[in-house]
């Protein structure tokens, strides 16, 4: 099988021709546009050549034909949103150059948006040695179809032999895409990457069954290596002012335009206030909390520290937190500095969403609650009294 | 009433995990005890299977369950029947073990080509095993059909003759996305989709009796070195438990002692 077609709706002109090479009569005309039909489609690929005006490209792009020799660069991926670069943009940032240095390569970072230009500087100064920009007002929005598009015609022409993502909602969604797009290896949410220096591949060390045991993967076969990162497990690069590098404008081209998808609207906060994955710190609460109001002794503590805010599964089933804040297995998986866990006894679903915390800290009136088995440090006592008395002691110290 | 042809068709991916809740460590090697762990459909493929069922109440779509997995997966494809989907396909063949998310991702795209028709594929955001993430966006991206992922509720459907769209909201770190789909396309669920239904009793006694669709990899058309470990561009060279934590230090005294020494713990990491 050689792989599934896509048409670019942009360019067909619905004249026709794929009708007459197709084998199995699987393509139609509908609104002057080629649709193919994927239950009769087998894959023959032979509607490729039939078209005049190279409106129907391959699916799927088999990148490593030509061998793996041409690969270089370490890519990193410049996930922005309102005109900010996202934290753990830098975080891999860092962990490219590192890469990059025993590969003896460069870093490059992929910049897609609408007016993003002063983003690219930064990004230099944060250590890419090139960035690739496509600015322009259709990238203005994170549409994964898009911009997998563009980033799957920058790896065919640049070759990088690594390509790095935060473990982001968006980056994980888009990678995802890409990997396949280009027939690239793709690592889920690593905490480790390392070069092996005999056979200069990348190392991908991830966790696995929530952190139990850890698995390290490799792609050895094909390019790029796609992996993407959790949040905080790695530094970020320090800002360096002096630091210089070329910015590649990409024109993005009129060939492509995803029409199947519309962005509606976004409505900001709903509640959640700080993003979970990249605060530093979090105060969660758990069934030990009693109620929707006695929250607030959470929150509290949350607001002197500067932390975001997360819930157990059972706070947020009994109503008492909205689900976004949830962590635990089906919730978000958090890896911050600190982890405060209130009133949470620890059941395994819970401990997978948050274990790979640095420091966890635990108050609970059960000794033998489990969350005492993982925990750094640990109160035995009631979370009414002892996180007032925390934030009165840490009020103190502020003023 | 929609005529048949004009119902959707709504395809849910499942998997199945062993339940993490019996998941336990042997303190001696410190490895994984599989022996004698439950195996249950992911939690965010009961999502999935859920939001199906909405669909089939409120627009009578026609709903198929699809998983790729080892002989015993049929237990999953029994209970999502169970709940009251439509019909059940299982893709198993020795050539499929050992596929990472690109070879599962493409396995399922062709079982989804093989059904045909269909208007909607709803996946779980992640599996509870690998927690990946990777397979909902790769079947779209095999298939080429638009995706929304971390899909909290599917705010409008239209069906209209040419007009098929769907309206969903994405749940995203900093709030909500709205976004329009054409479909055909795959969506990926959260929990606030809806809690899962319980199976009926007459649902059980359907399941029981209802034939499995049961395809490997000769009926999908897939040659069997493009499958499996073979056919995955990924490789598992180590396994290695995490140093188990060592326990840290409780602070069971006098609640006032054990507040001040948080105090100057807090203090000194942050």
């Amino acid at each position: 099988m050689s792989g599934n077609v896509k048409i670019l709706t942009d360019r067909c002109d619905g004249c026709g021709a794929c009708l007459a090479a197709c084998p199995f009569s699987a393509i139609s005309i509908v609104s002057d546009r080629a649709v193919i039909d994927a239950g009769l489609c087998n894959l023959c690929n032979a509607c490729i050549e039939s078209c005049p005006v190279q409106a129907i490209v391959p699916a799927t792009i088999d990148t490593v034909s030509g061998g793996l020799g041409g690969y270089k660069g370490v890519w990193v991926f410049a996930e922005n949103k309102n005109r900010h670069i996202r934290p753990v943009v830098f975080e891999l940032l860092g962990k490219a150059r590192q890469l990059a240095q025993d590969l003896d390569t460069y870093v490059g970072a992929v910049l897609l948006g609408c007016e993003v230009g002063q983003l690219a500087d930064i990004l230099i100064k944060r250590g890419a040695d090139r960035v690739f920009m496509l600015d322009d007002p259709a990238l203005k929005h994170f549409i994964a179809e898009n911009y997998t598009w563009h980033i799957a015609n920058l790896i065919v022409k640049y070759k990088p032999e690594i390509f790095l993502a935060g473990a982001t909602t968006c980056g994980r969604s888009l990678v995802s895409r890409i990997a396949v797009r280009v027939k690239a290896g793709l690592t889920a949410d690593c905490t480790a990457l390392d070069i092996d220096a005999a056979k200069k591949i990348l190392i991908q060390t991830r966790p696995a069954f929530g952190g139990n045991v850890m698995a390290q993967i490799i792609s050895p076969d094909h390019r790029p290596q796609m992996a993407t990162v959790r949040h905080k497990v790695m530094p970020e690069s320090p800002f360096d002012g002096a630091r210089t590098g070329e910015i590649v404008n990409v024109d993005p081209g009129s060939d492509y335009s995803e029409h199947r998808v519309k962005l509606l609207d976004f409505i900001a906060g709903q509640g959640v206030g700080v993003n979970l994955s990249e605060a530093d710190i979090v105060v969660a609460g758990g069934r030990g909390i009693g109620s929707a109001g006695n929250f607030k002794v959470v929150e509290e503590l949350a607001r002197l520290l500067g932390a975001a805010v997360g819930a157990s599964r059972a706070a947020v089933d009994a109503g008492w937190m909205p689900y976004a804040h949830q962590i635990g297995q089906t919730g978000q998986t958090v890896s911050p500095k600190i982890y405060i866990a209130c009133g949470i006894s620890g059941q395994i679903q819970h401990l997978v969403g948050m274990q790979s915390s640095k420091v966890i800290i635990a108050i609970n009136k059960d000794p033998s609650a489990p969350i005492f088995k993982i925990a750094d440090y640990g109160v035995v006592g009631d979370l009414f009294e002892v996180v007032p008395m925390l934030c009165r002691k840490l009020g103190k110290t502020a003023q | 009433m929609p005529s048949d042809a004009q119902k959707m068709k709504v395809i849910v991916c499942i998997k199945q995990v062993p339940d993490t809740a019996c998941v336990r460590i042997d303190p001696a090697t410190n490895t994984l005890i599989r022996e004698g762990v439950a195996s249950i459909i992911n939690p965010f493929d009961m999502y999935a299977l859920e939001t199906a069922l909405q669909l089939r109440d409120r627009y009578e779509a026609r709903t198929v369950a699809m998983t790729m997995g080892p002989p015993q997966a049929a237990d999953a494809l029994r209970e999502a029947l169970s709940m009251g989907i439509g019909e059940a396909v299982h893709i198993t063949d020795r050539a499929f073990a050992g596929s990472d998310t690109w070879a599962t991702s493409l396995v399922l795209a062709c079982g989804i080509r093989k059904i045909g028709d269909c208007d909607l594929v709803v996946c779980g955001k992640q599996a509870a095993d690998g927690d990946t993430a990777q397979v909902g966006p790769g079947i779209a991206s095999h298939l080429d059909l638009p995706q929304a992922t971390y899909v909290r509720k599917i705010s409008g459907l239209r069906l209209e003759g040419d007009t098929r769209k769907i309206a969903v909201e994405r749940l995203l770190e900093e709030g909500i996305e709205r976004l329009e789909l054409e479909l055909p396309a795959v969506i990926t669920v959260v929990k606030e989709i809806g809690e899962p239904r319980l199976p009926s009793l007459m649902g059980k006694m359907r399941a029981r009796k209802q034939p499995v669709i049961v395809w490997n990899h000769d009926d999908l058309g897939l040659e069997e070195n493009s499958v499996g470990l073979t056919g995955s561009l990924t490789r598992v060279v180590k396994i290695f438990t995490p140093p188990a934590k060592t326990g840290g230090k409780l602070l069971t005294g006098d609640p006032v002692d054990a507040v001040s020494e948080l105090a100057r713990v807090l203090k000194g990491l942050i």
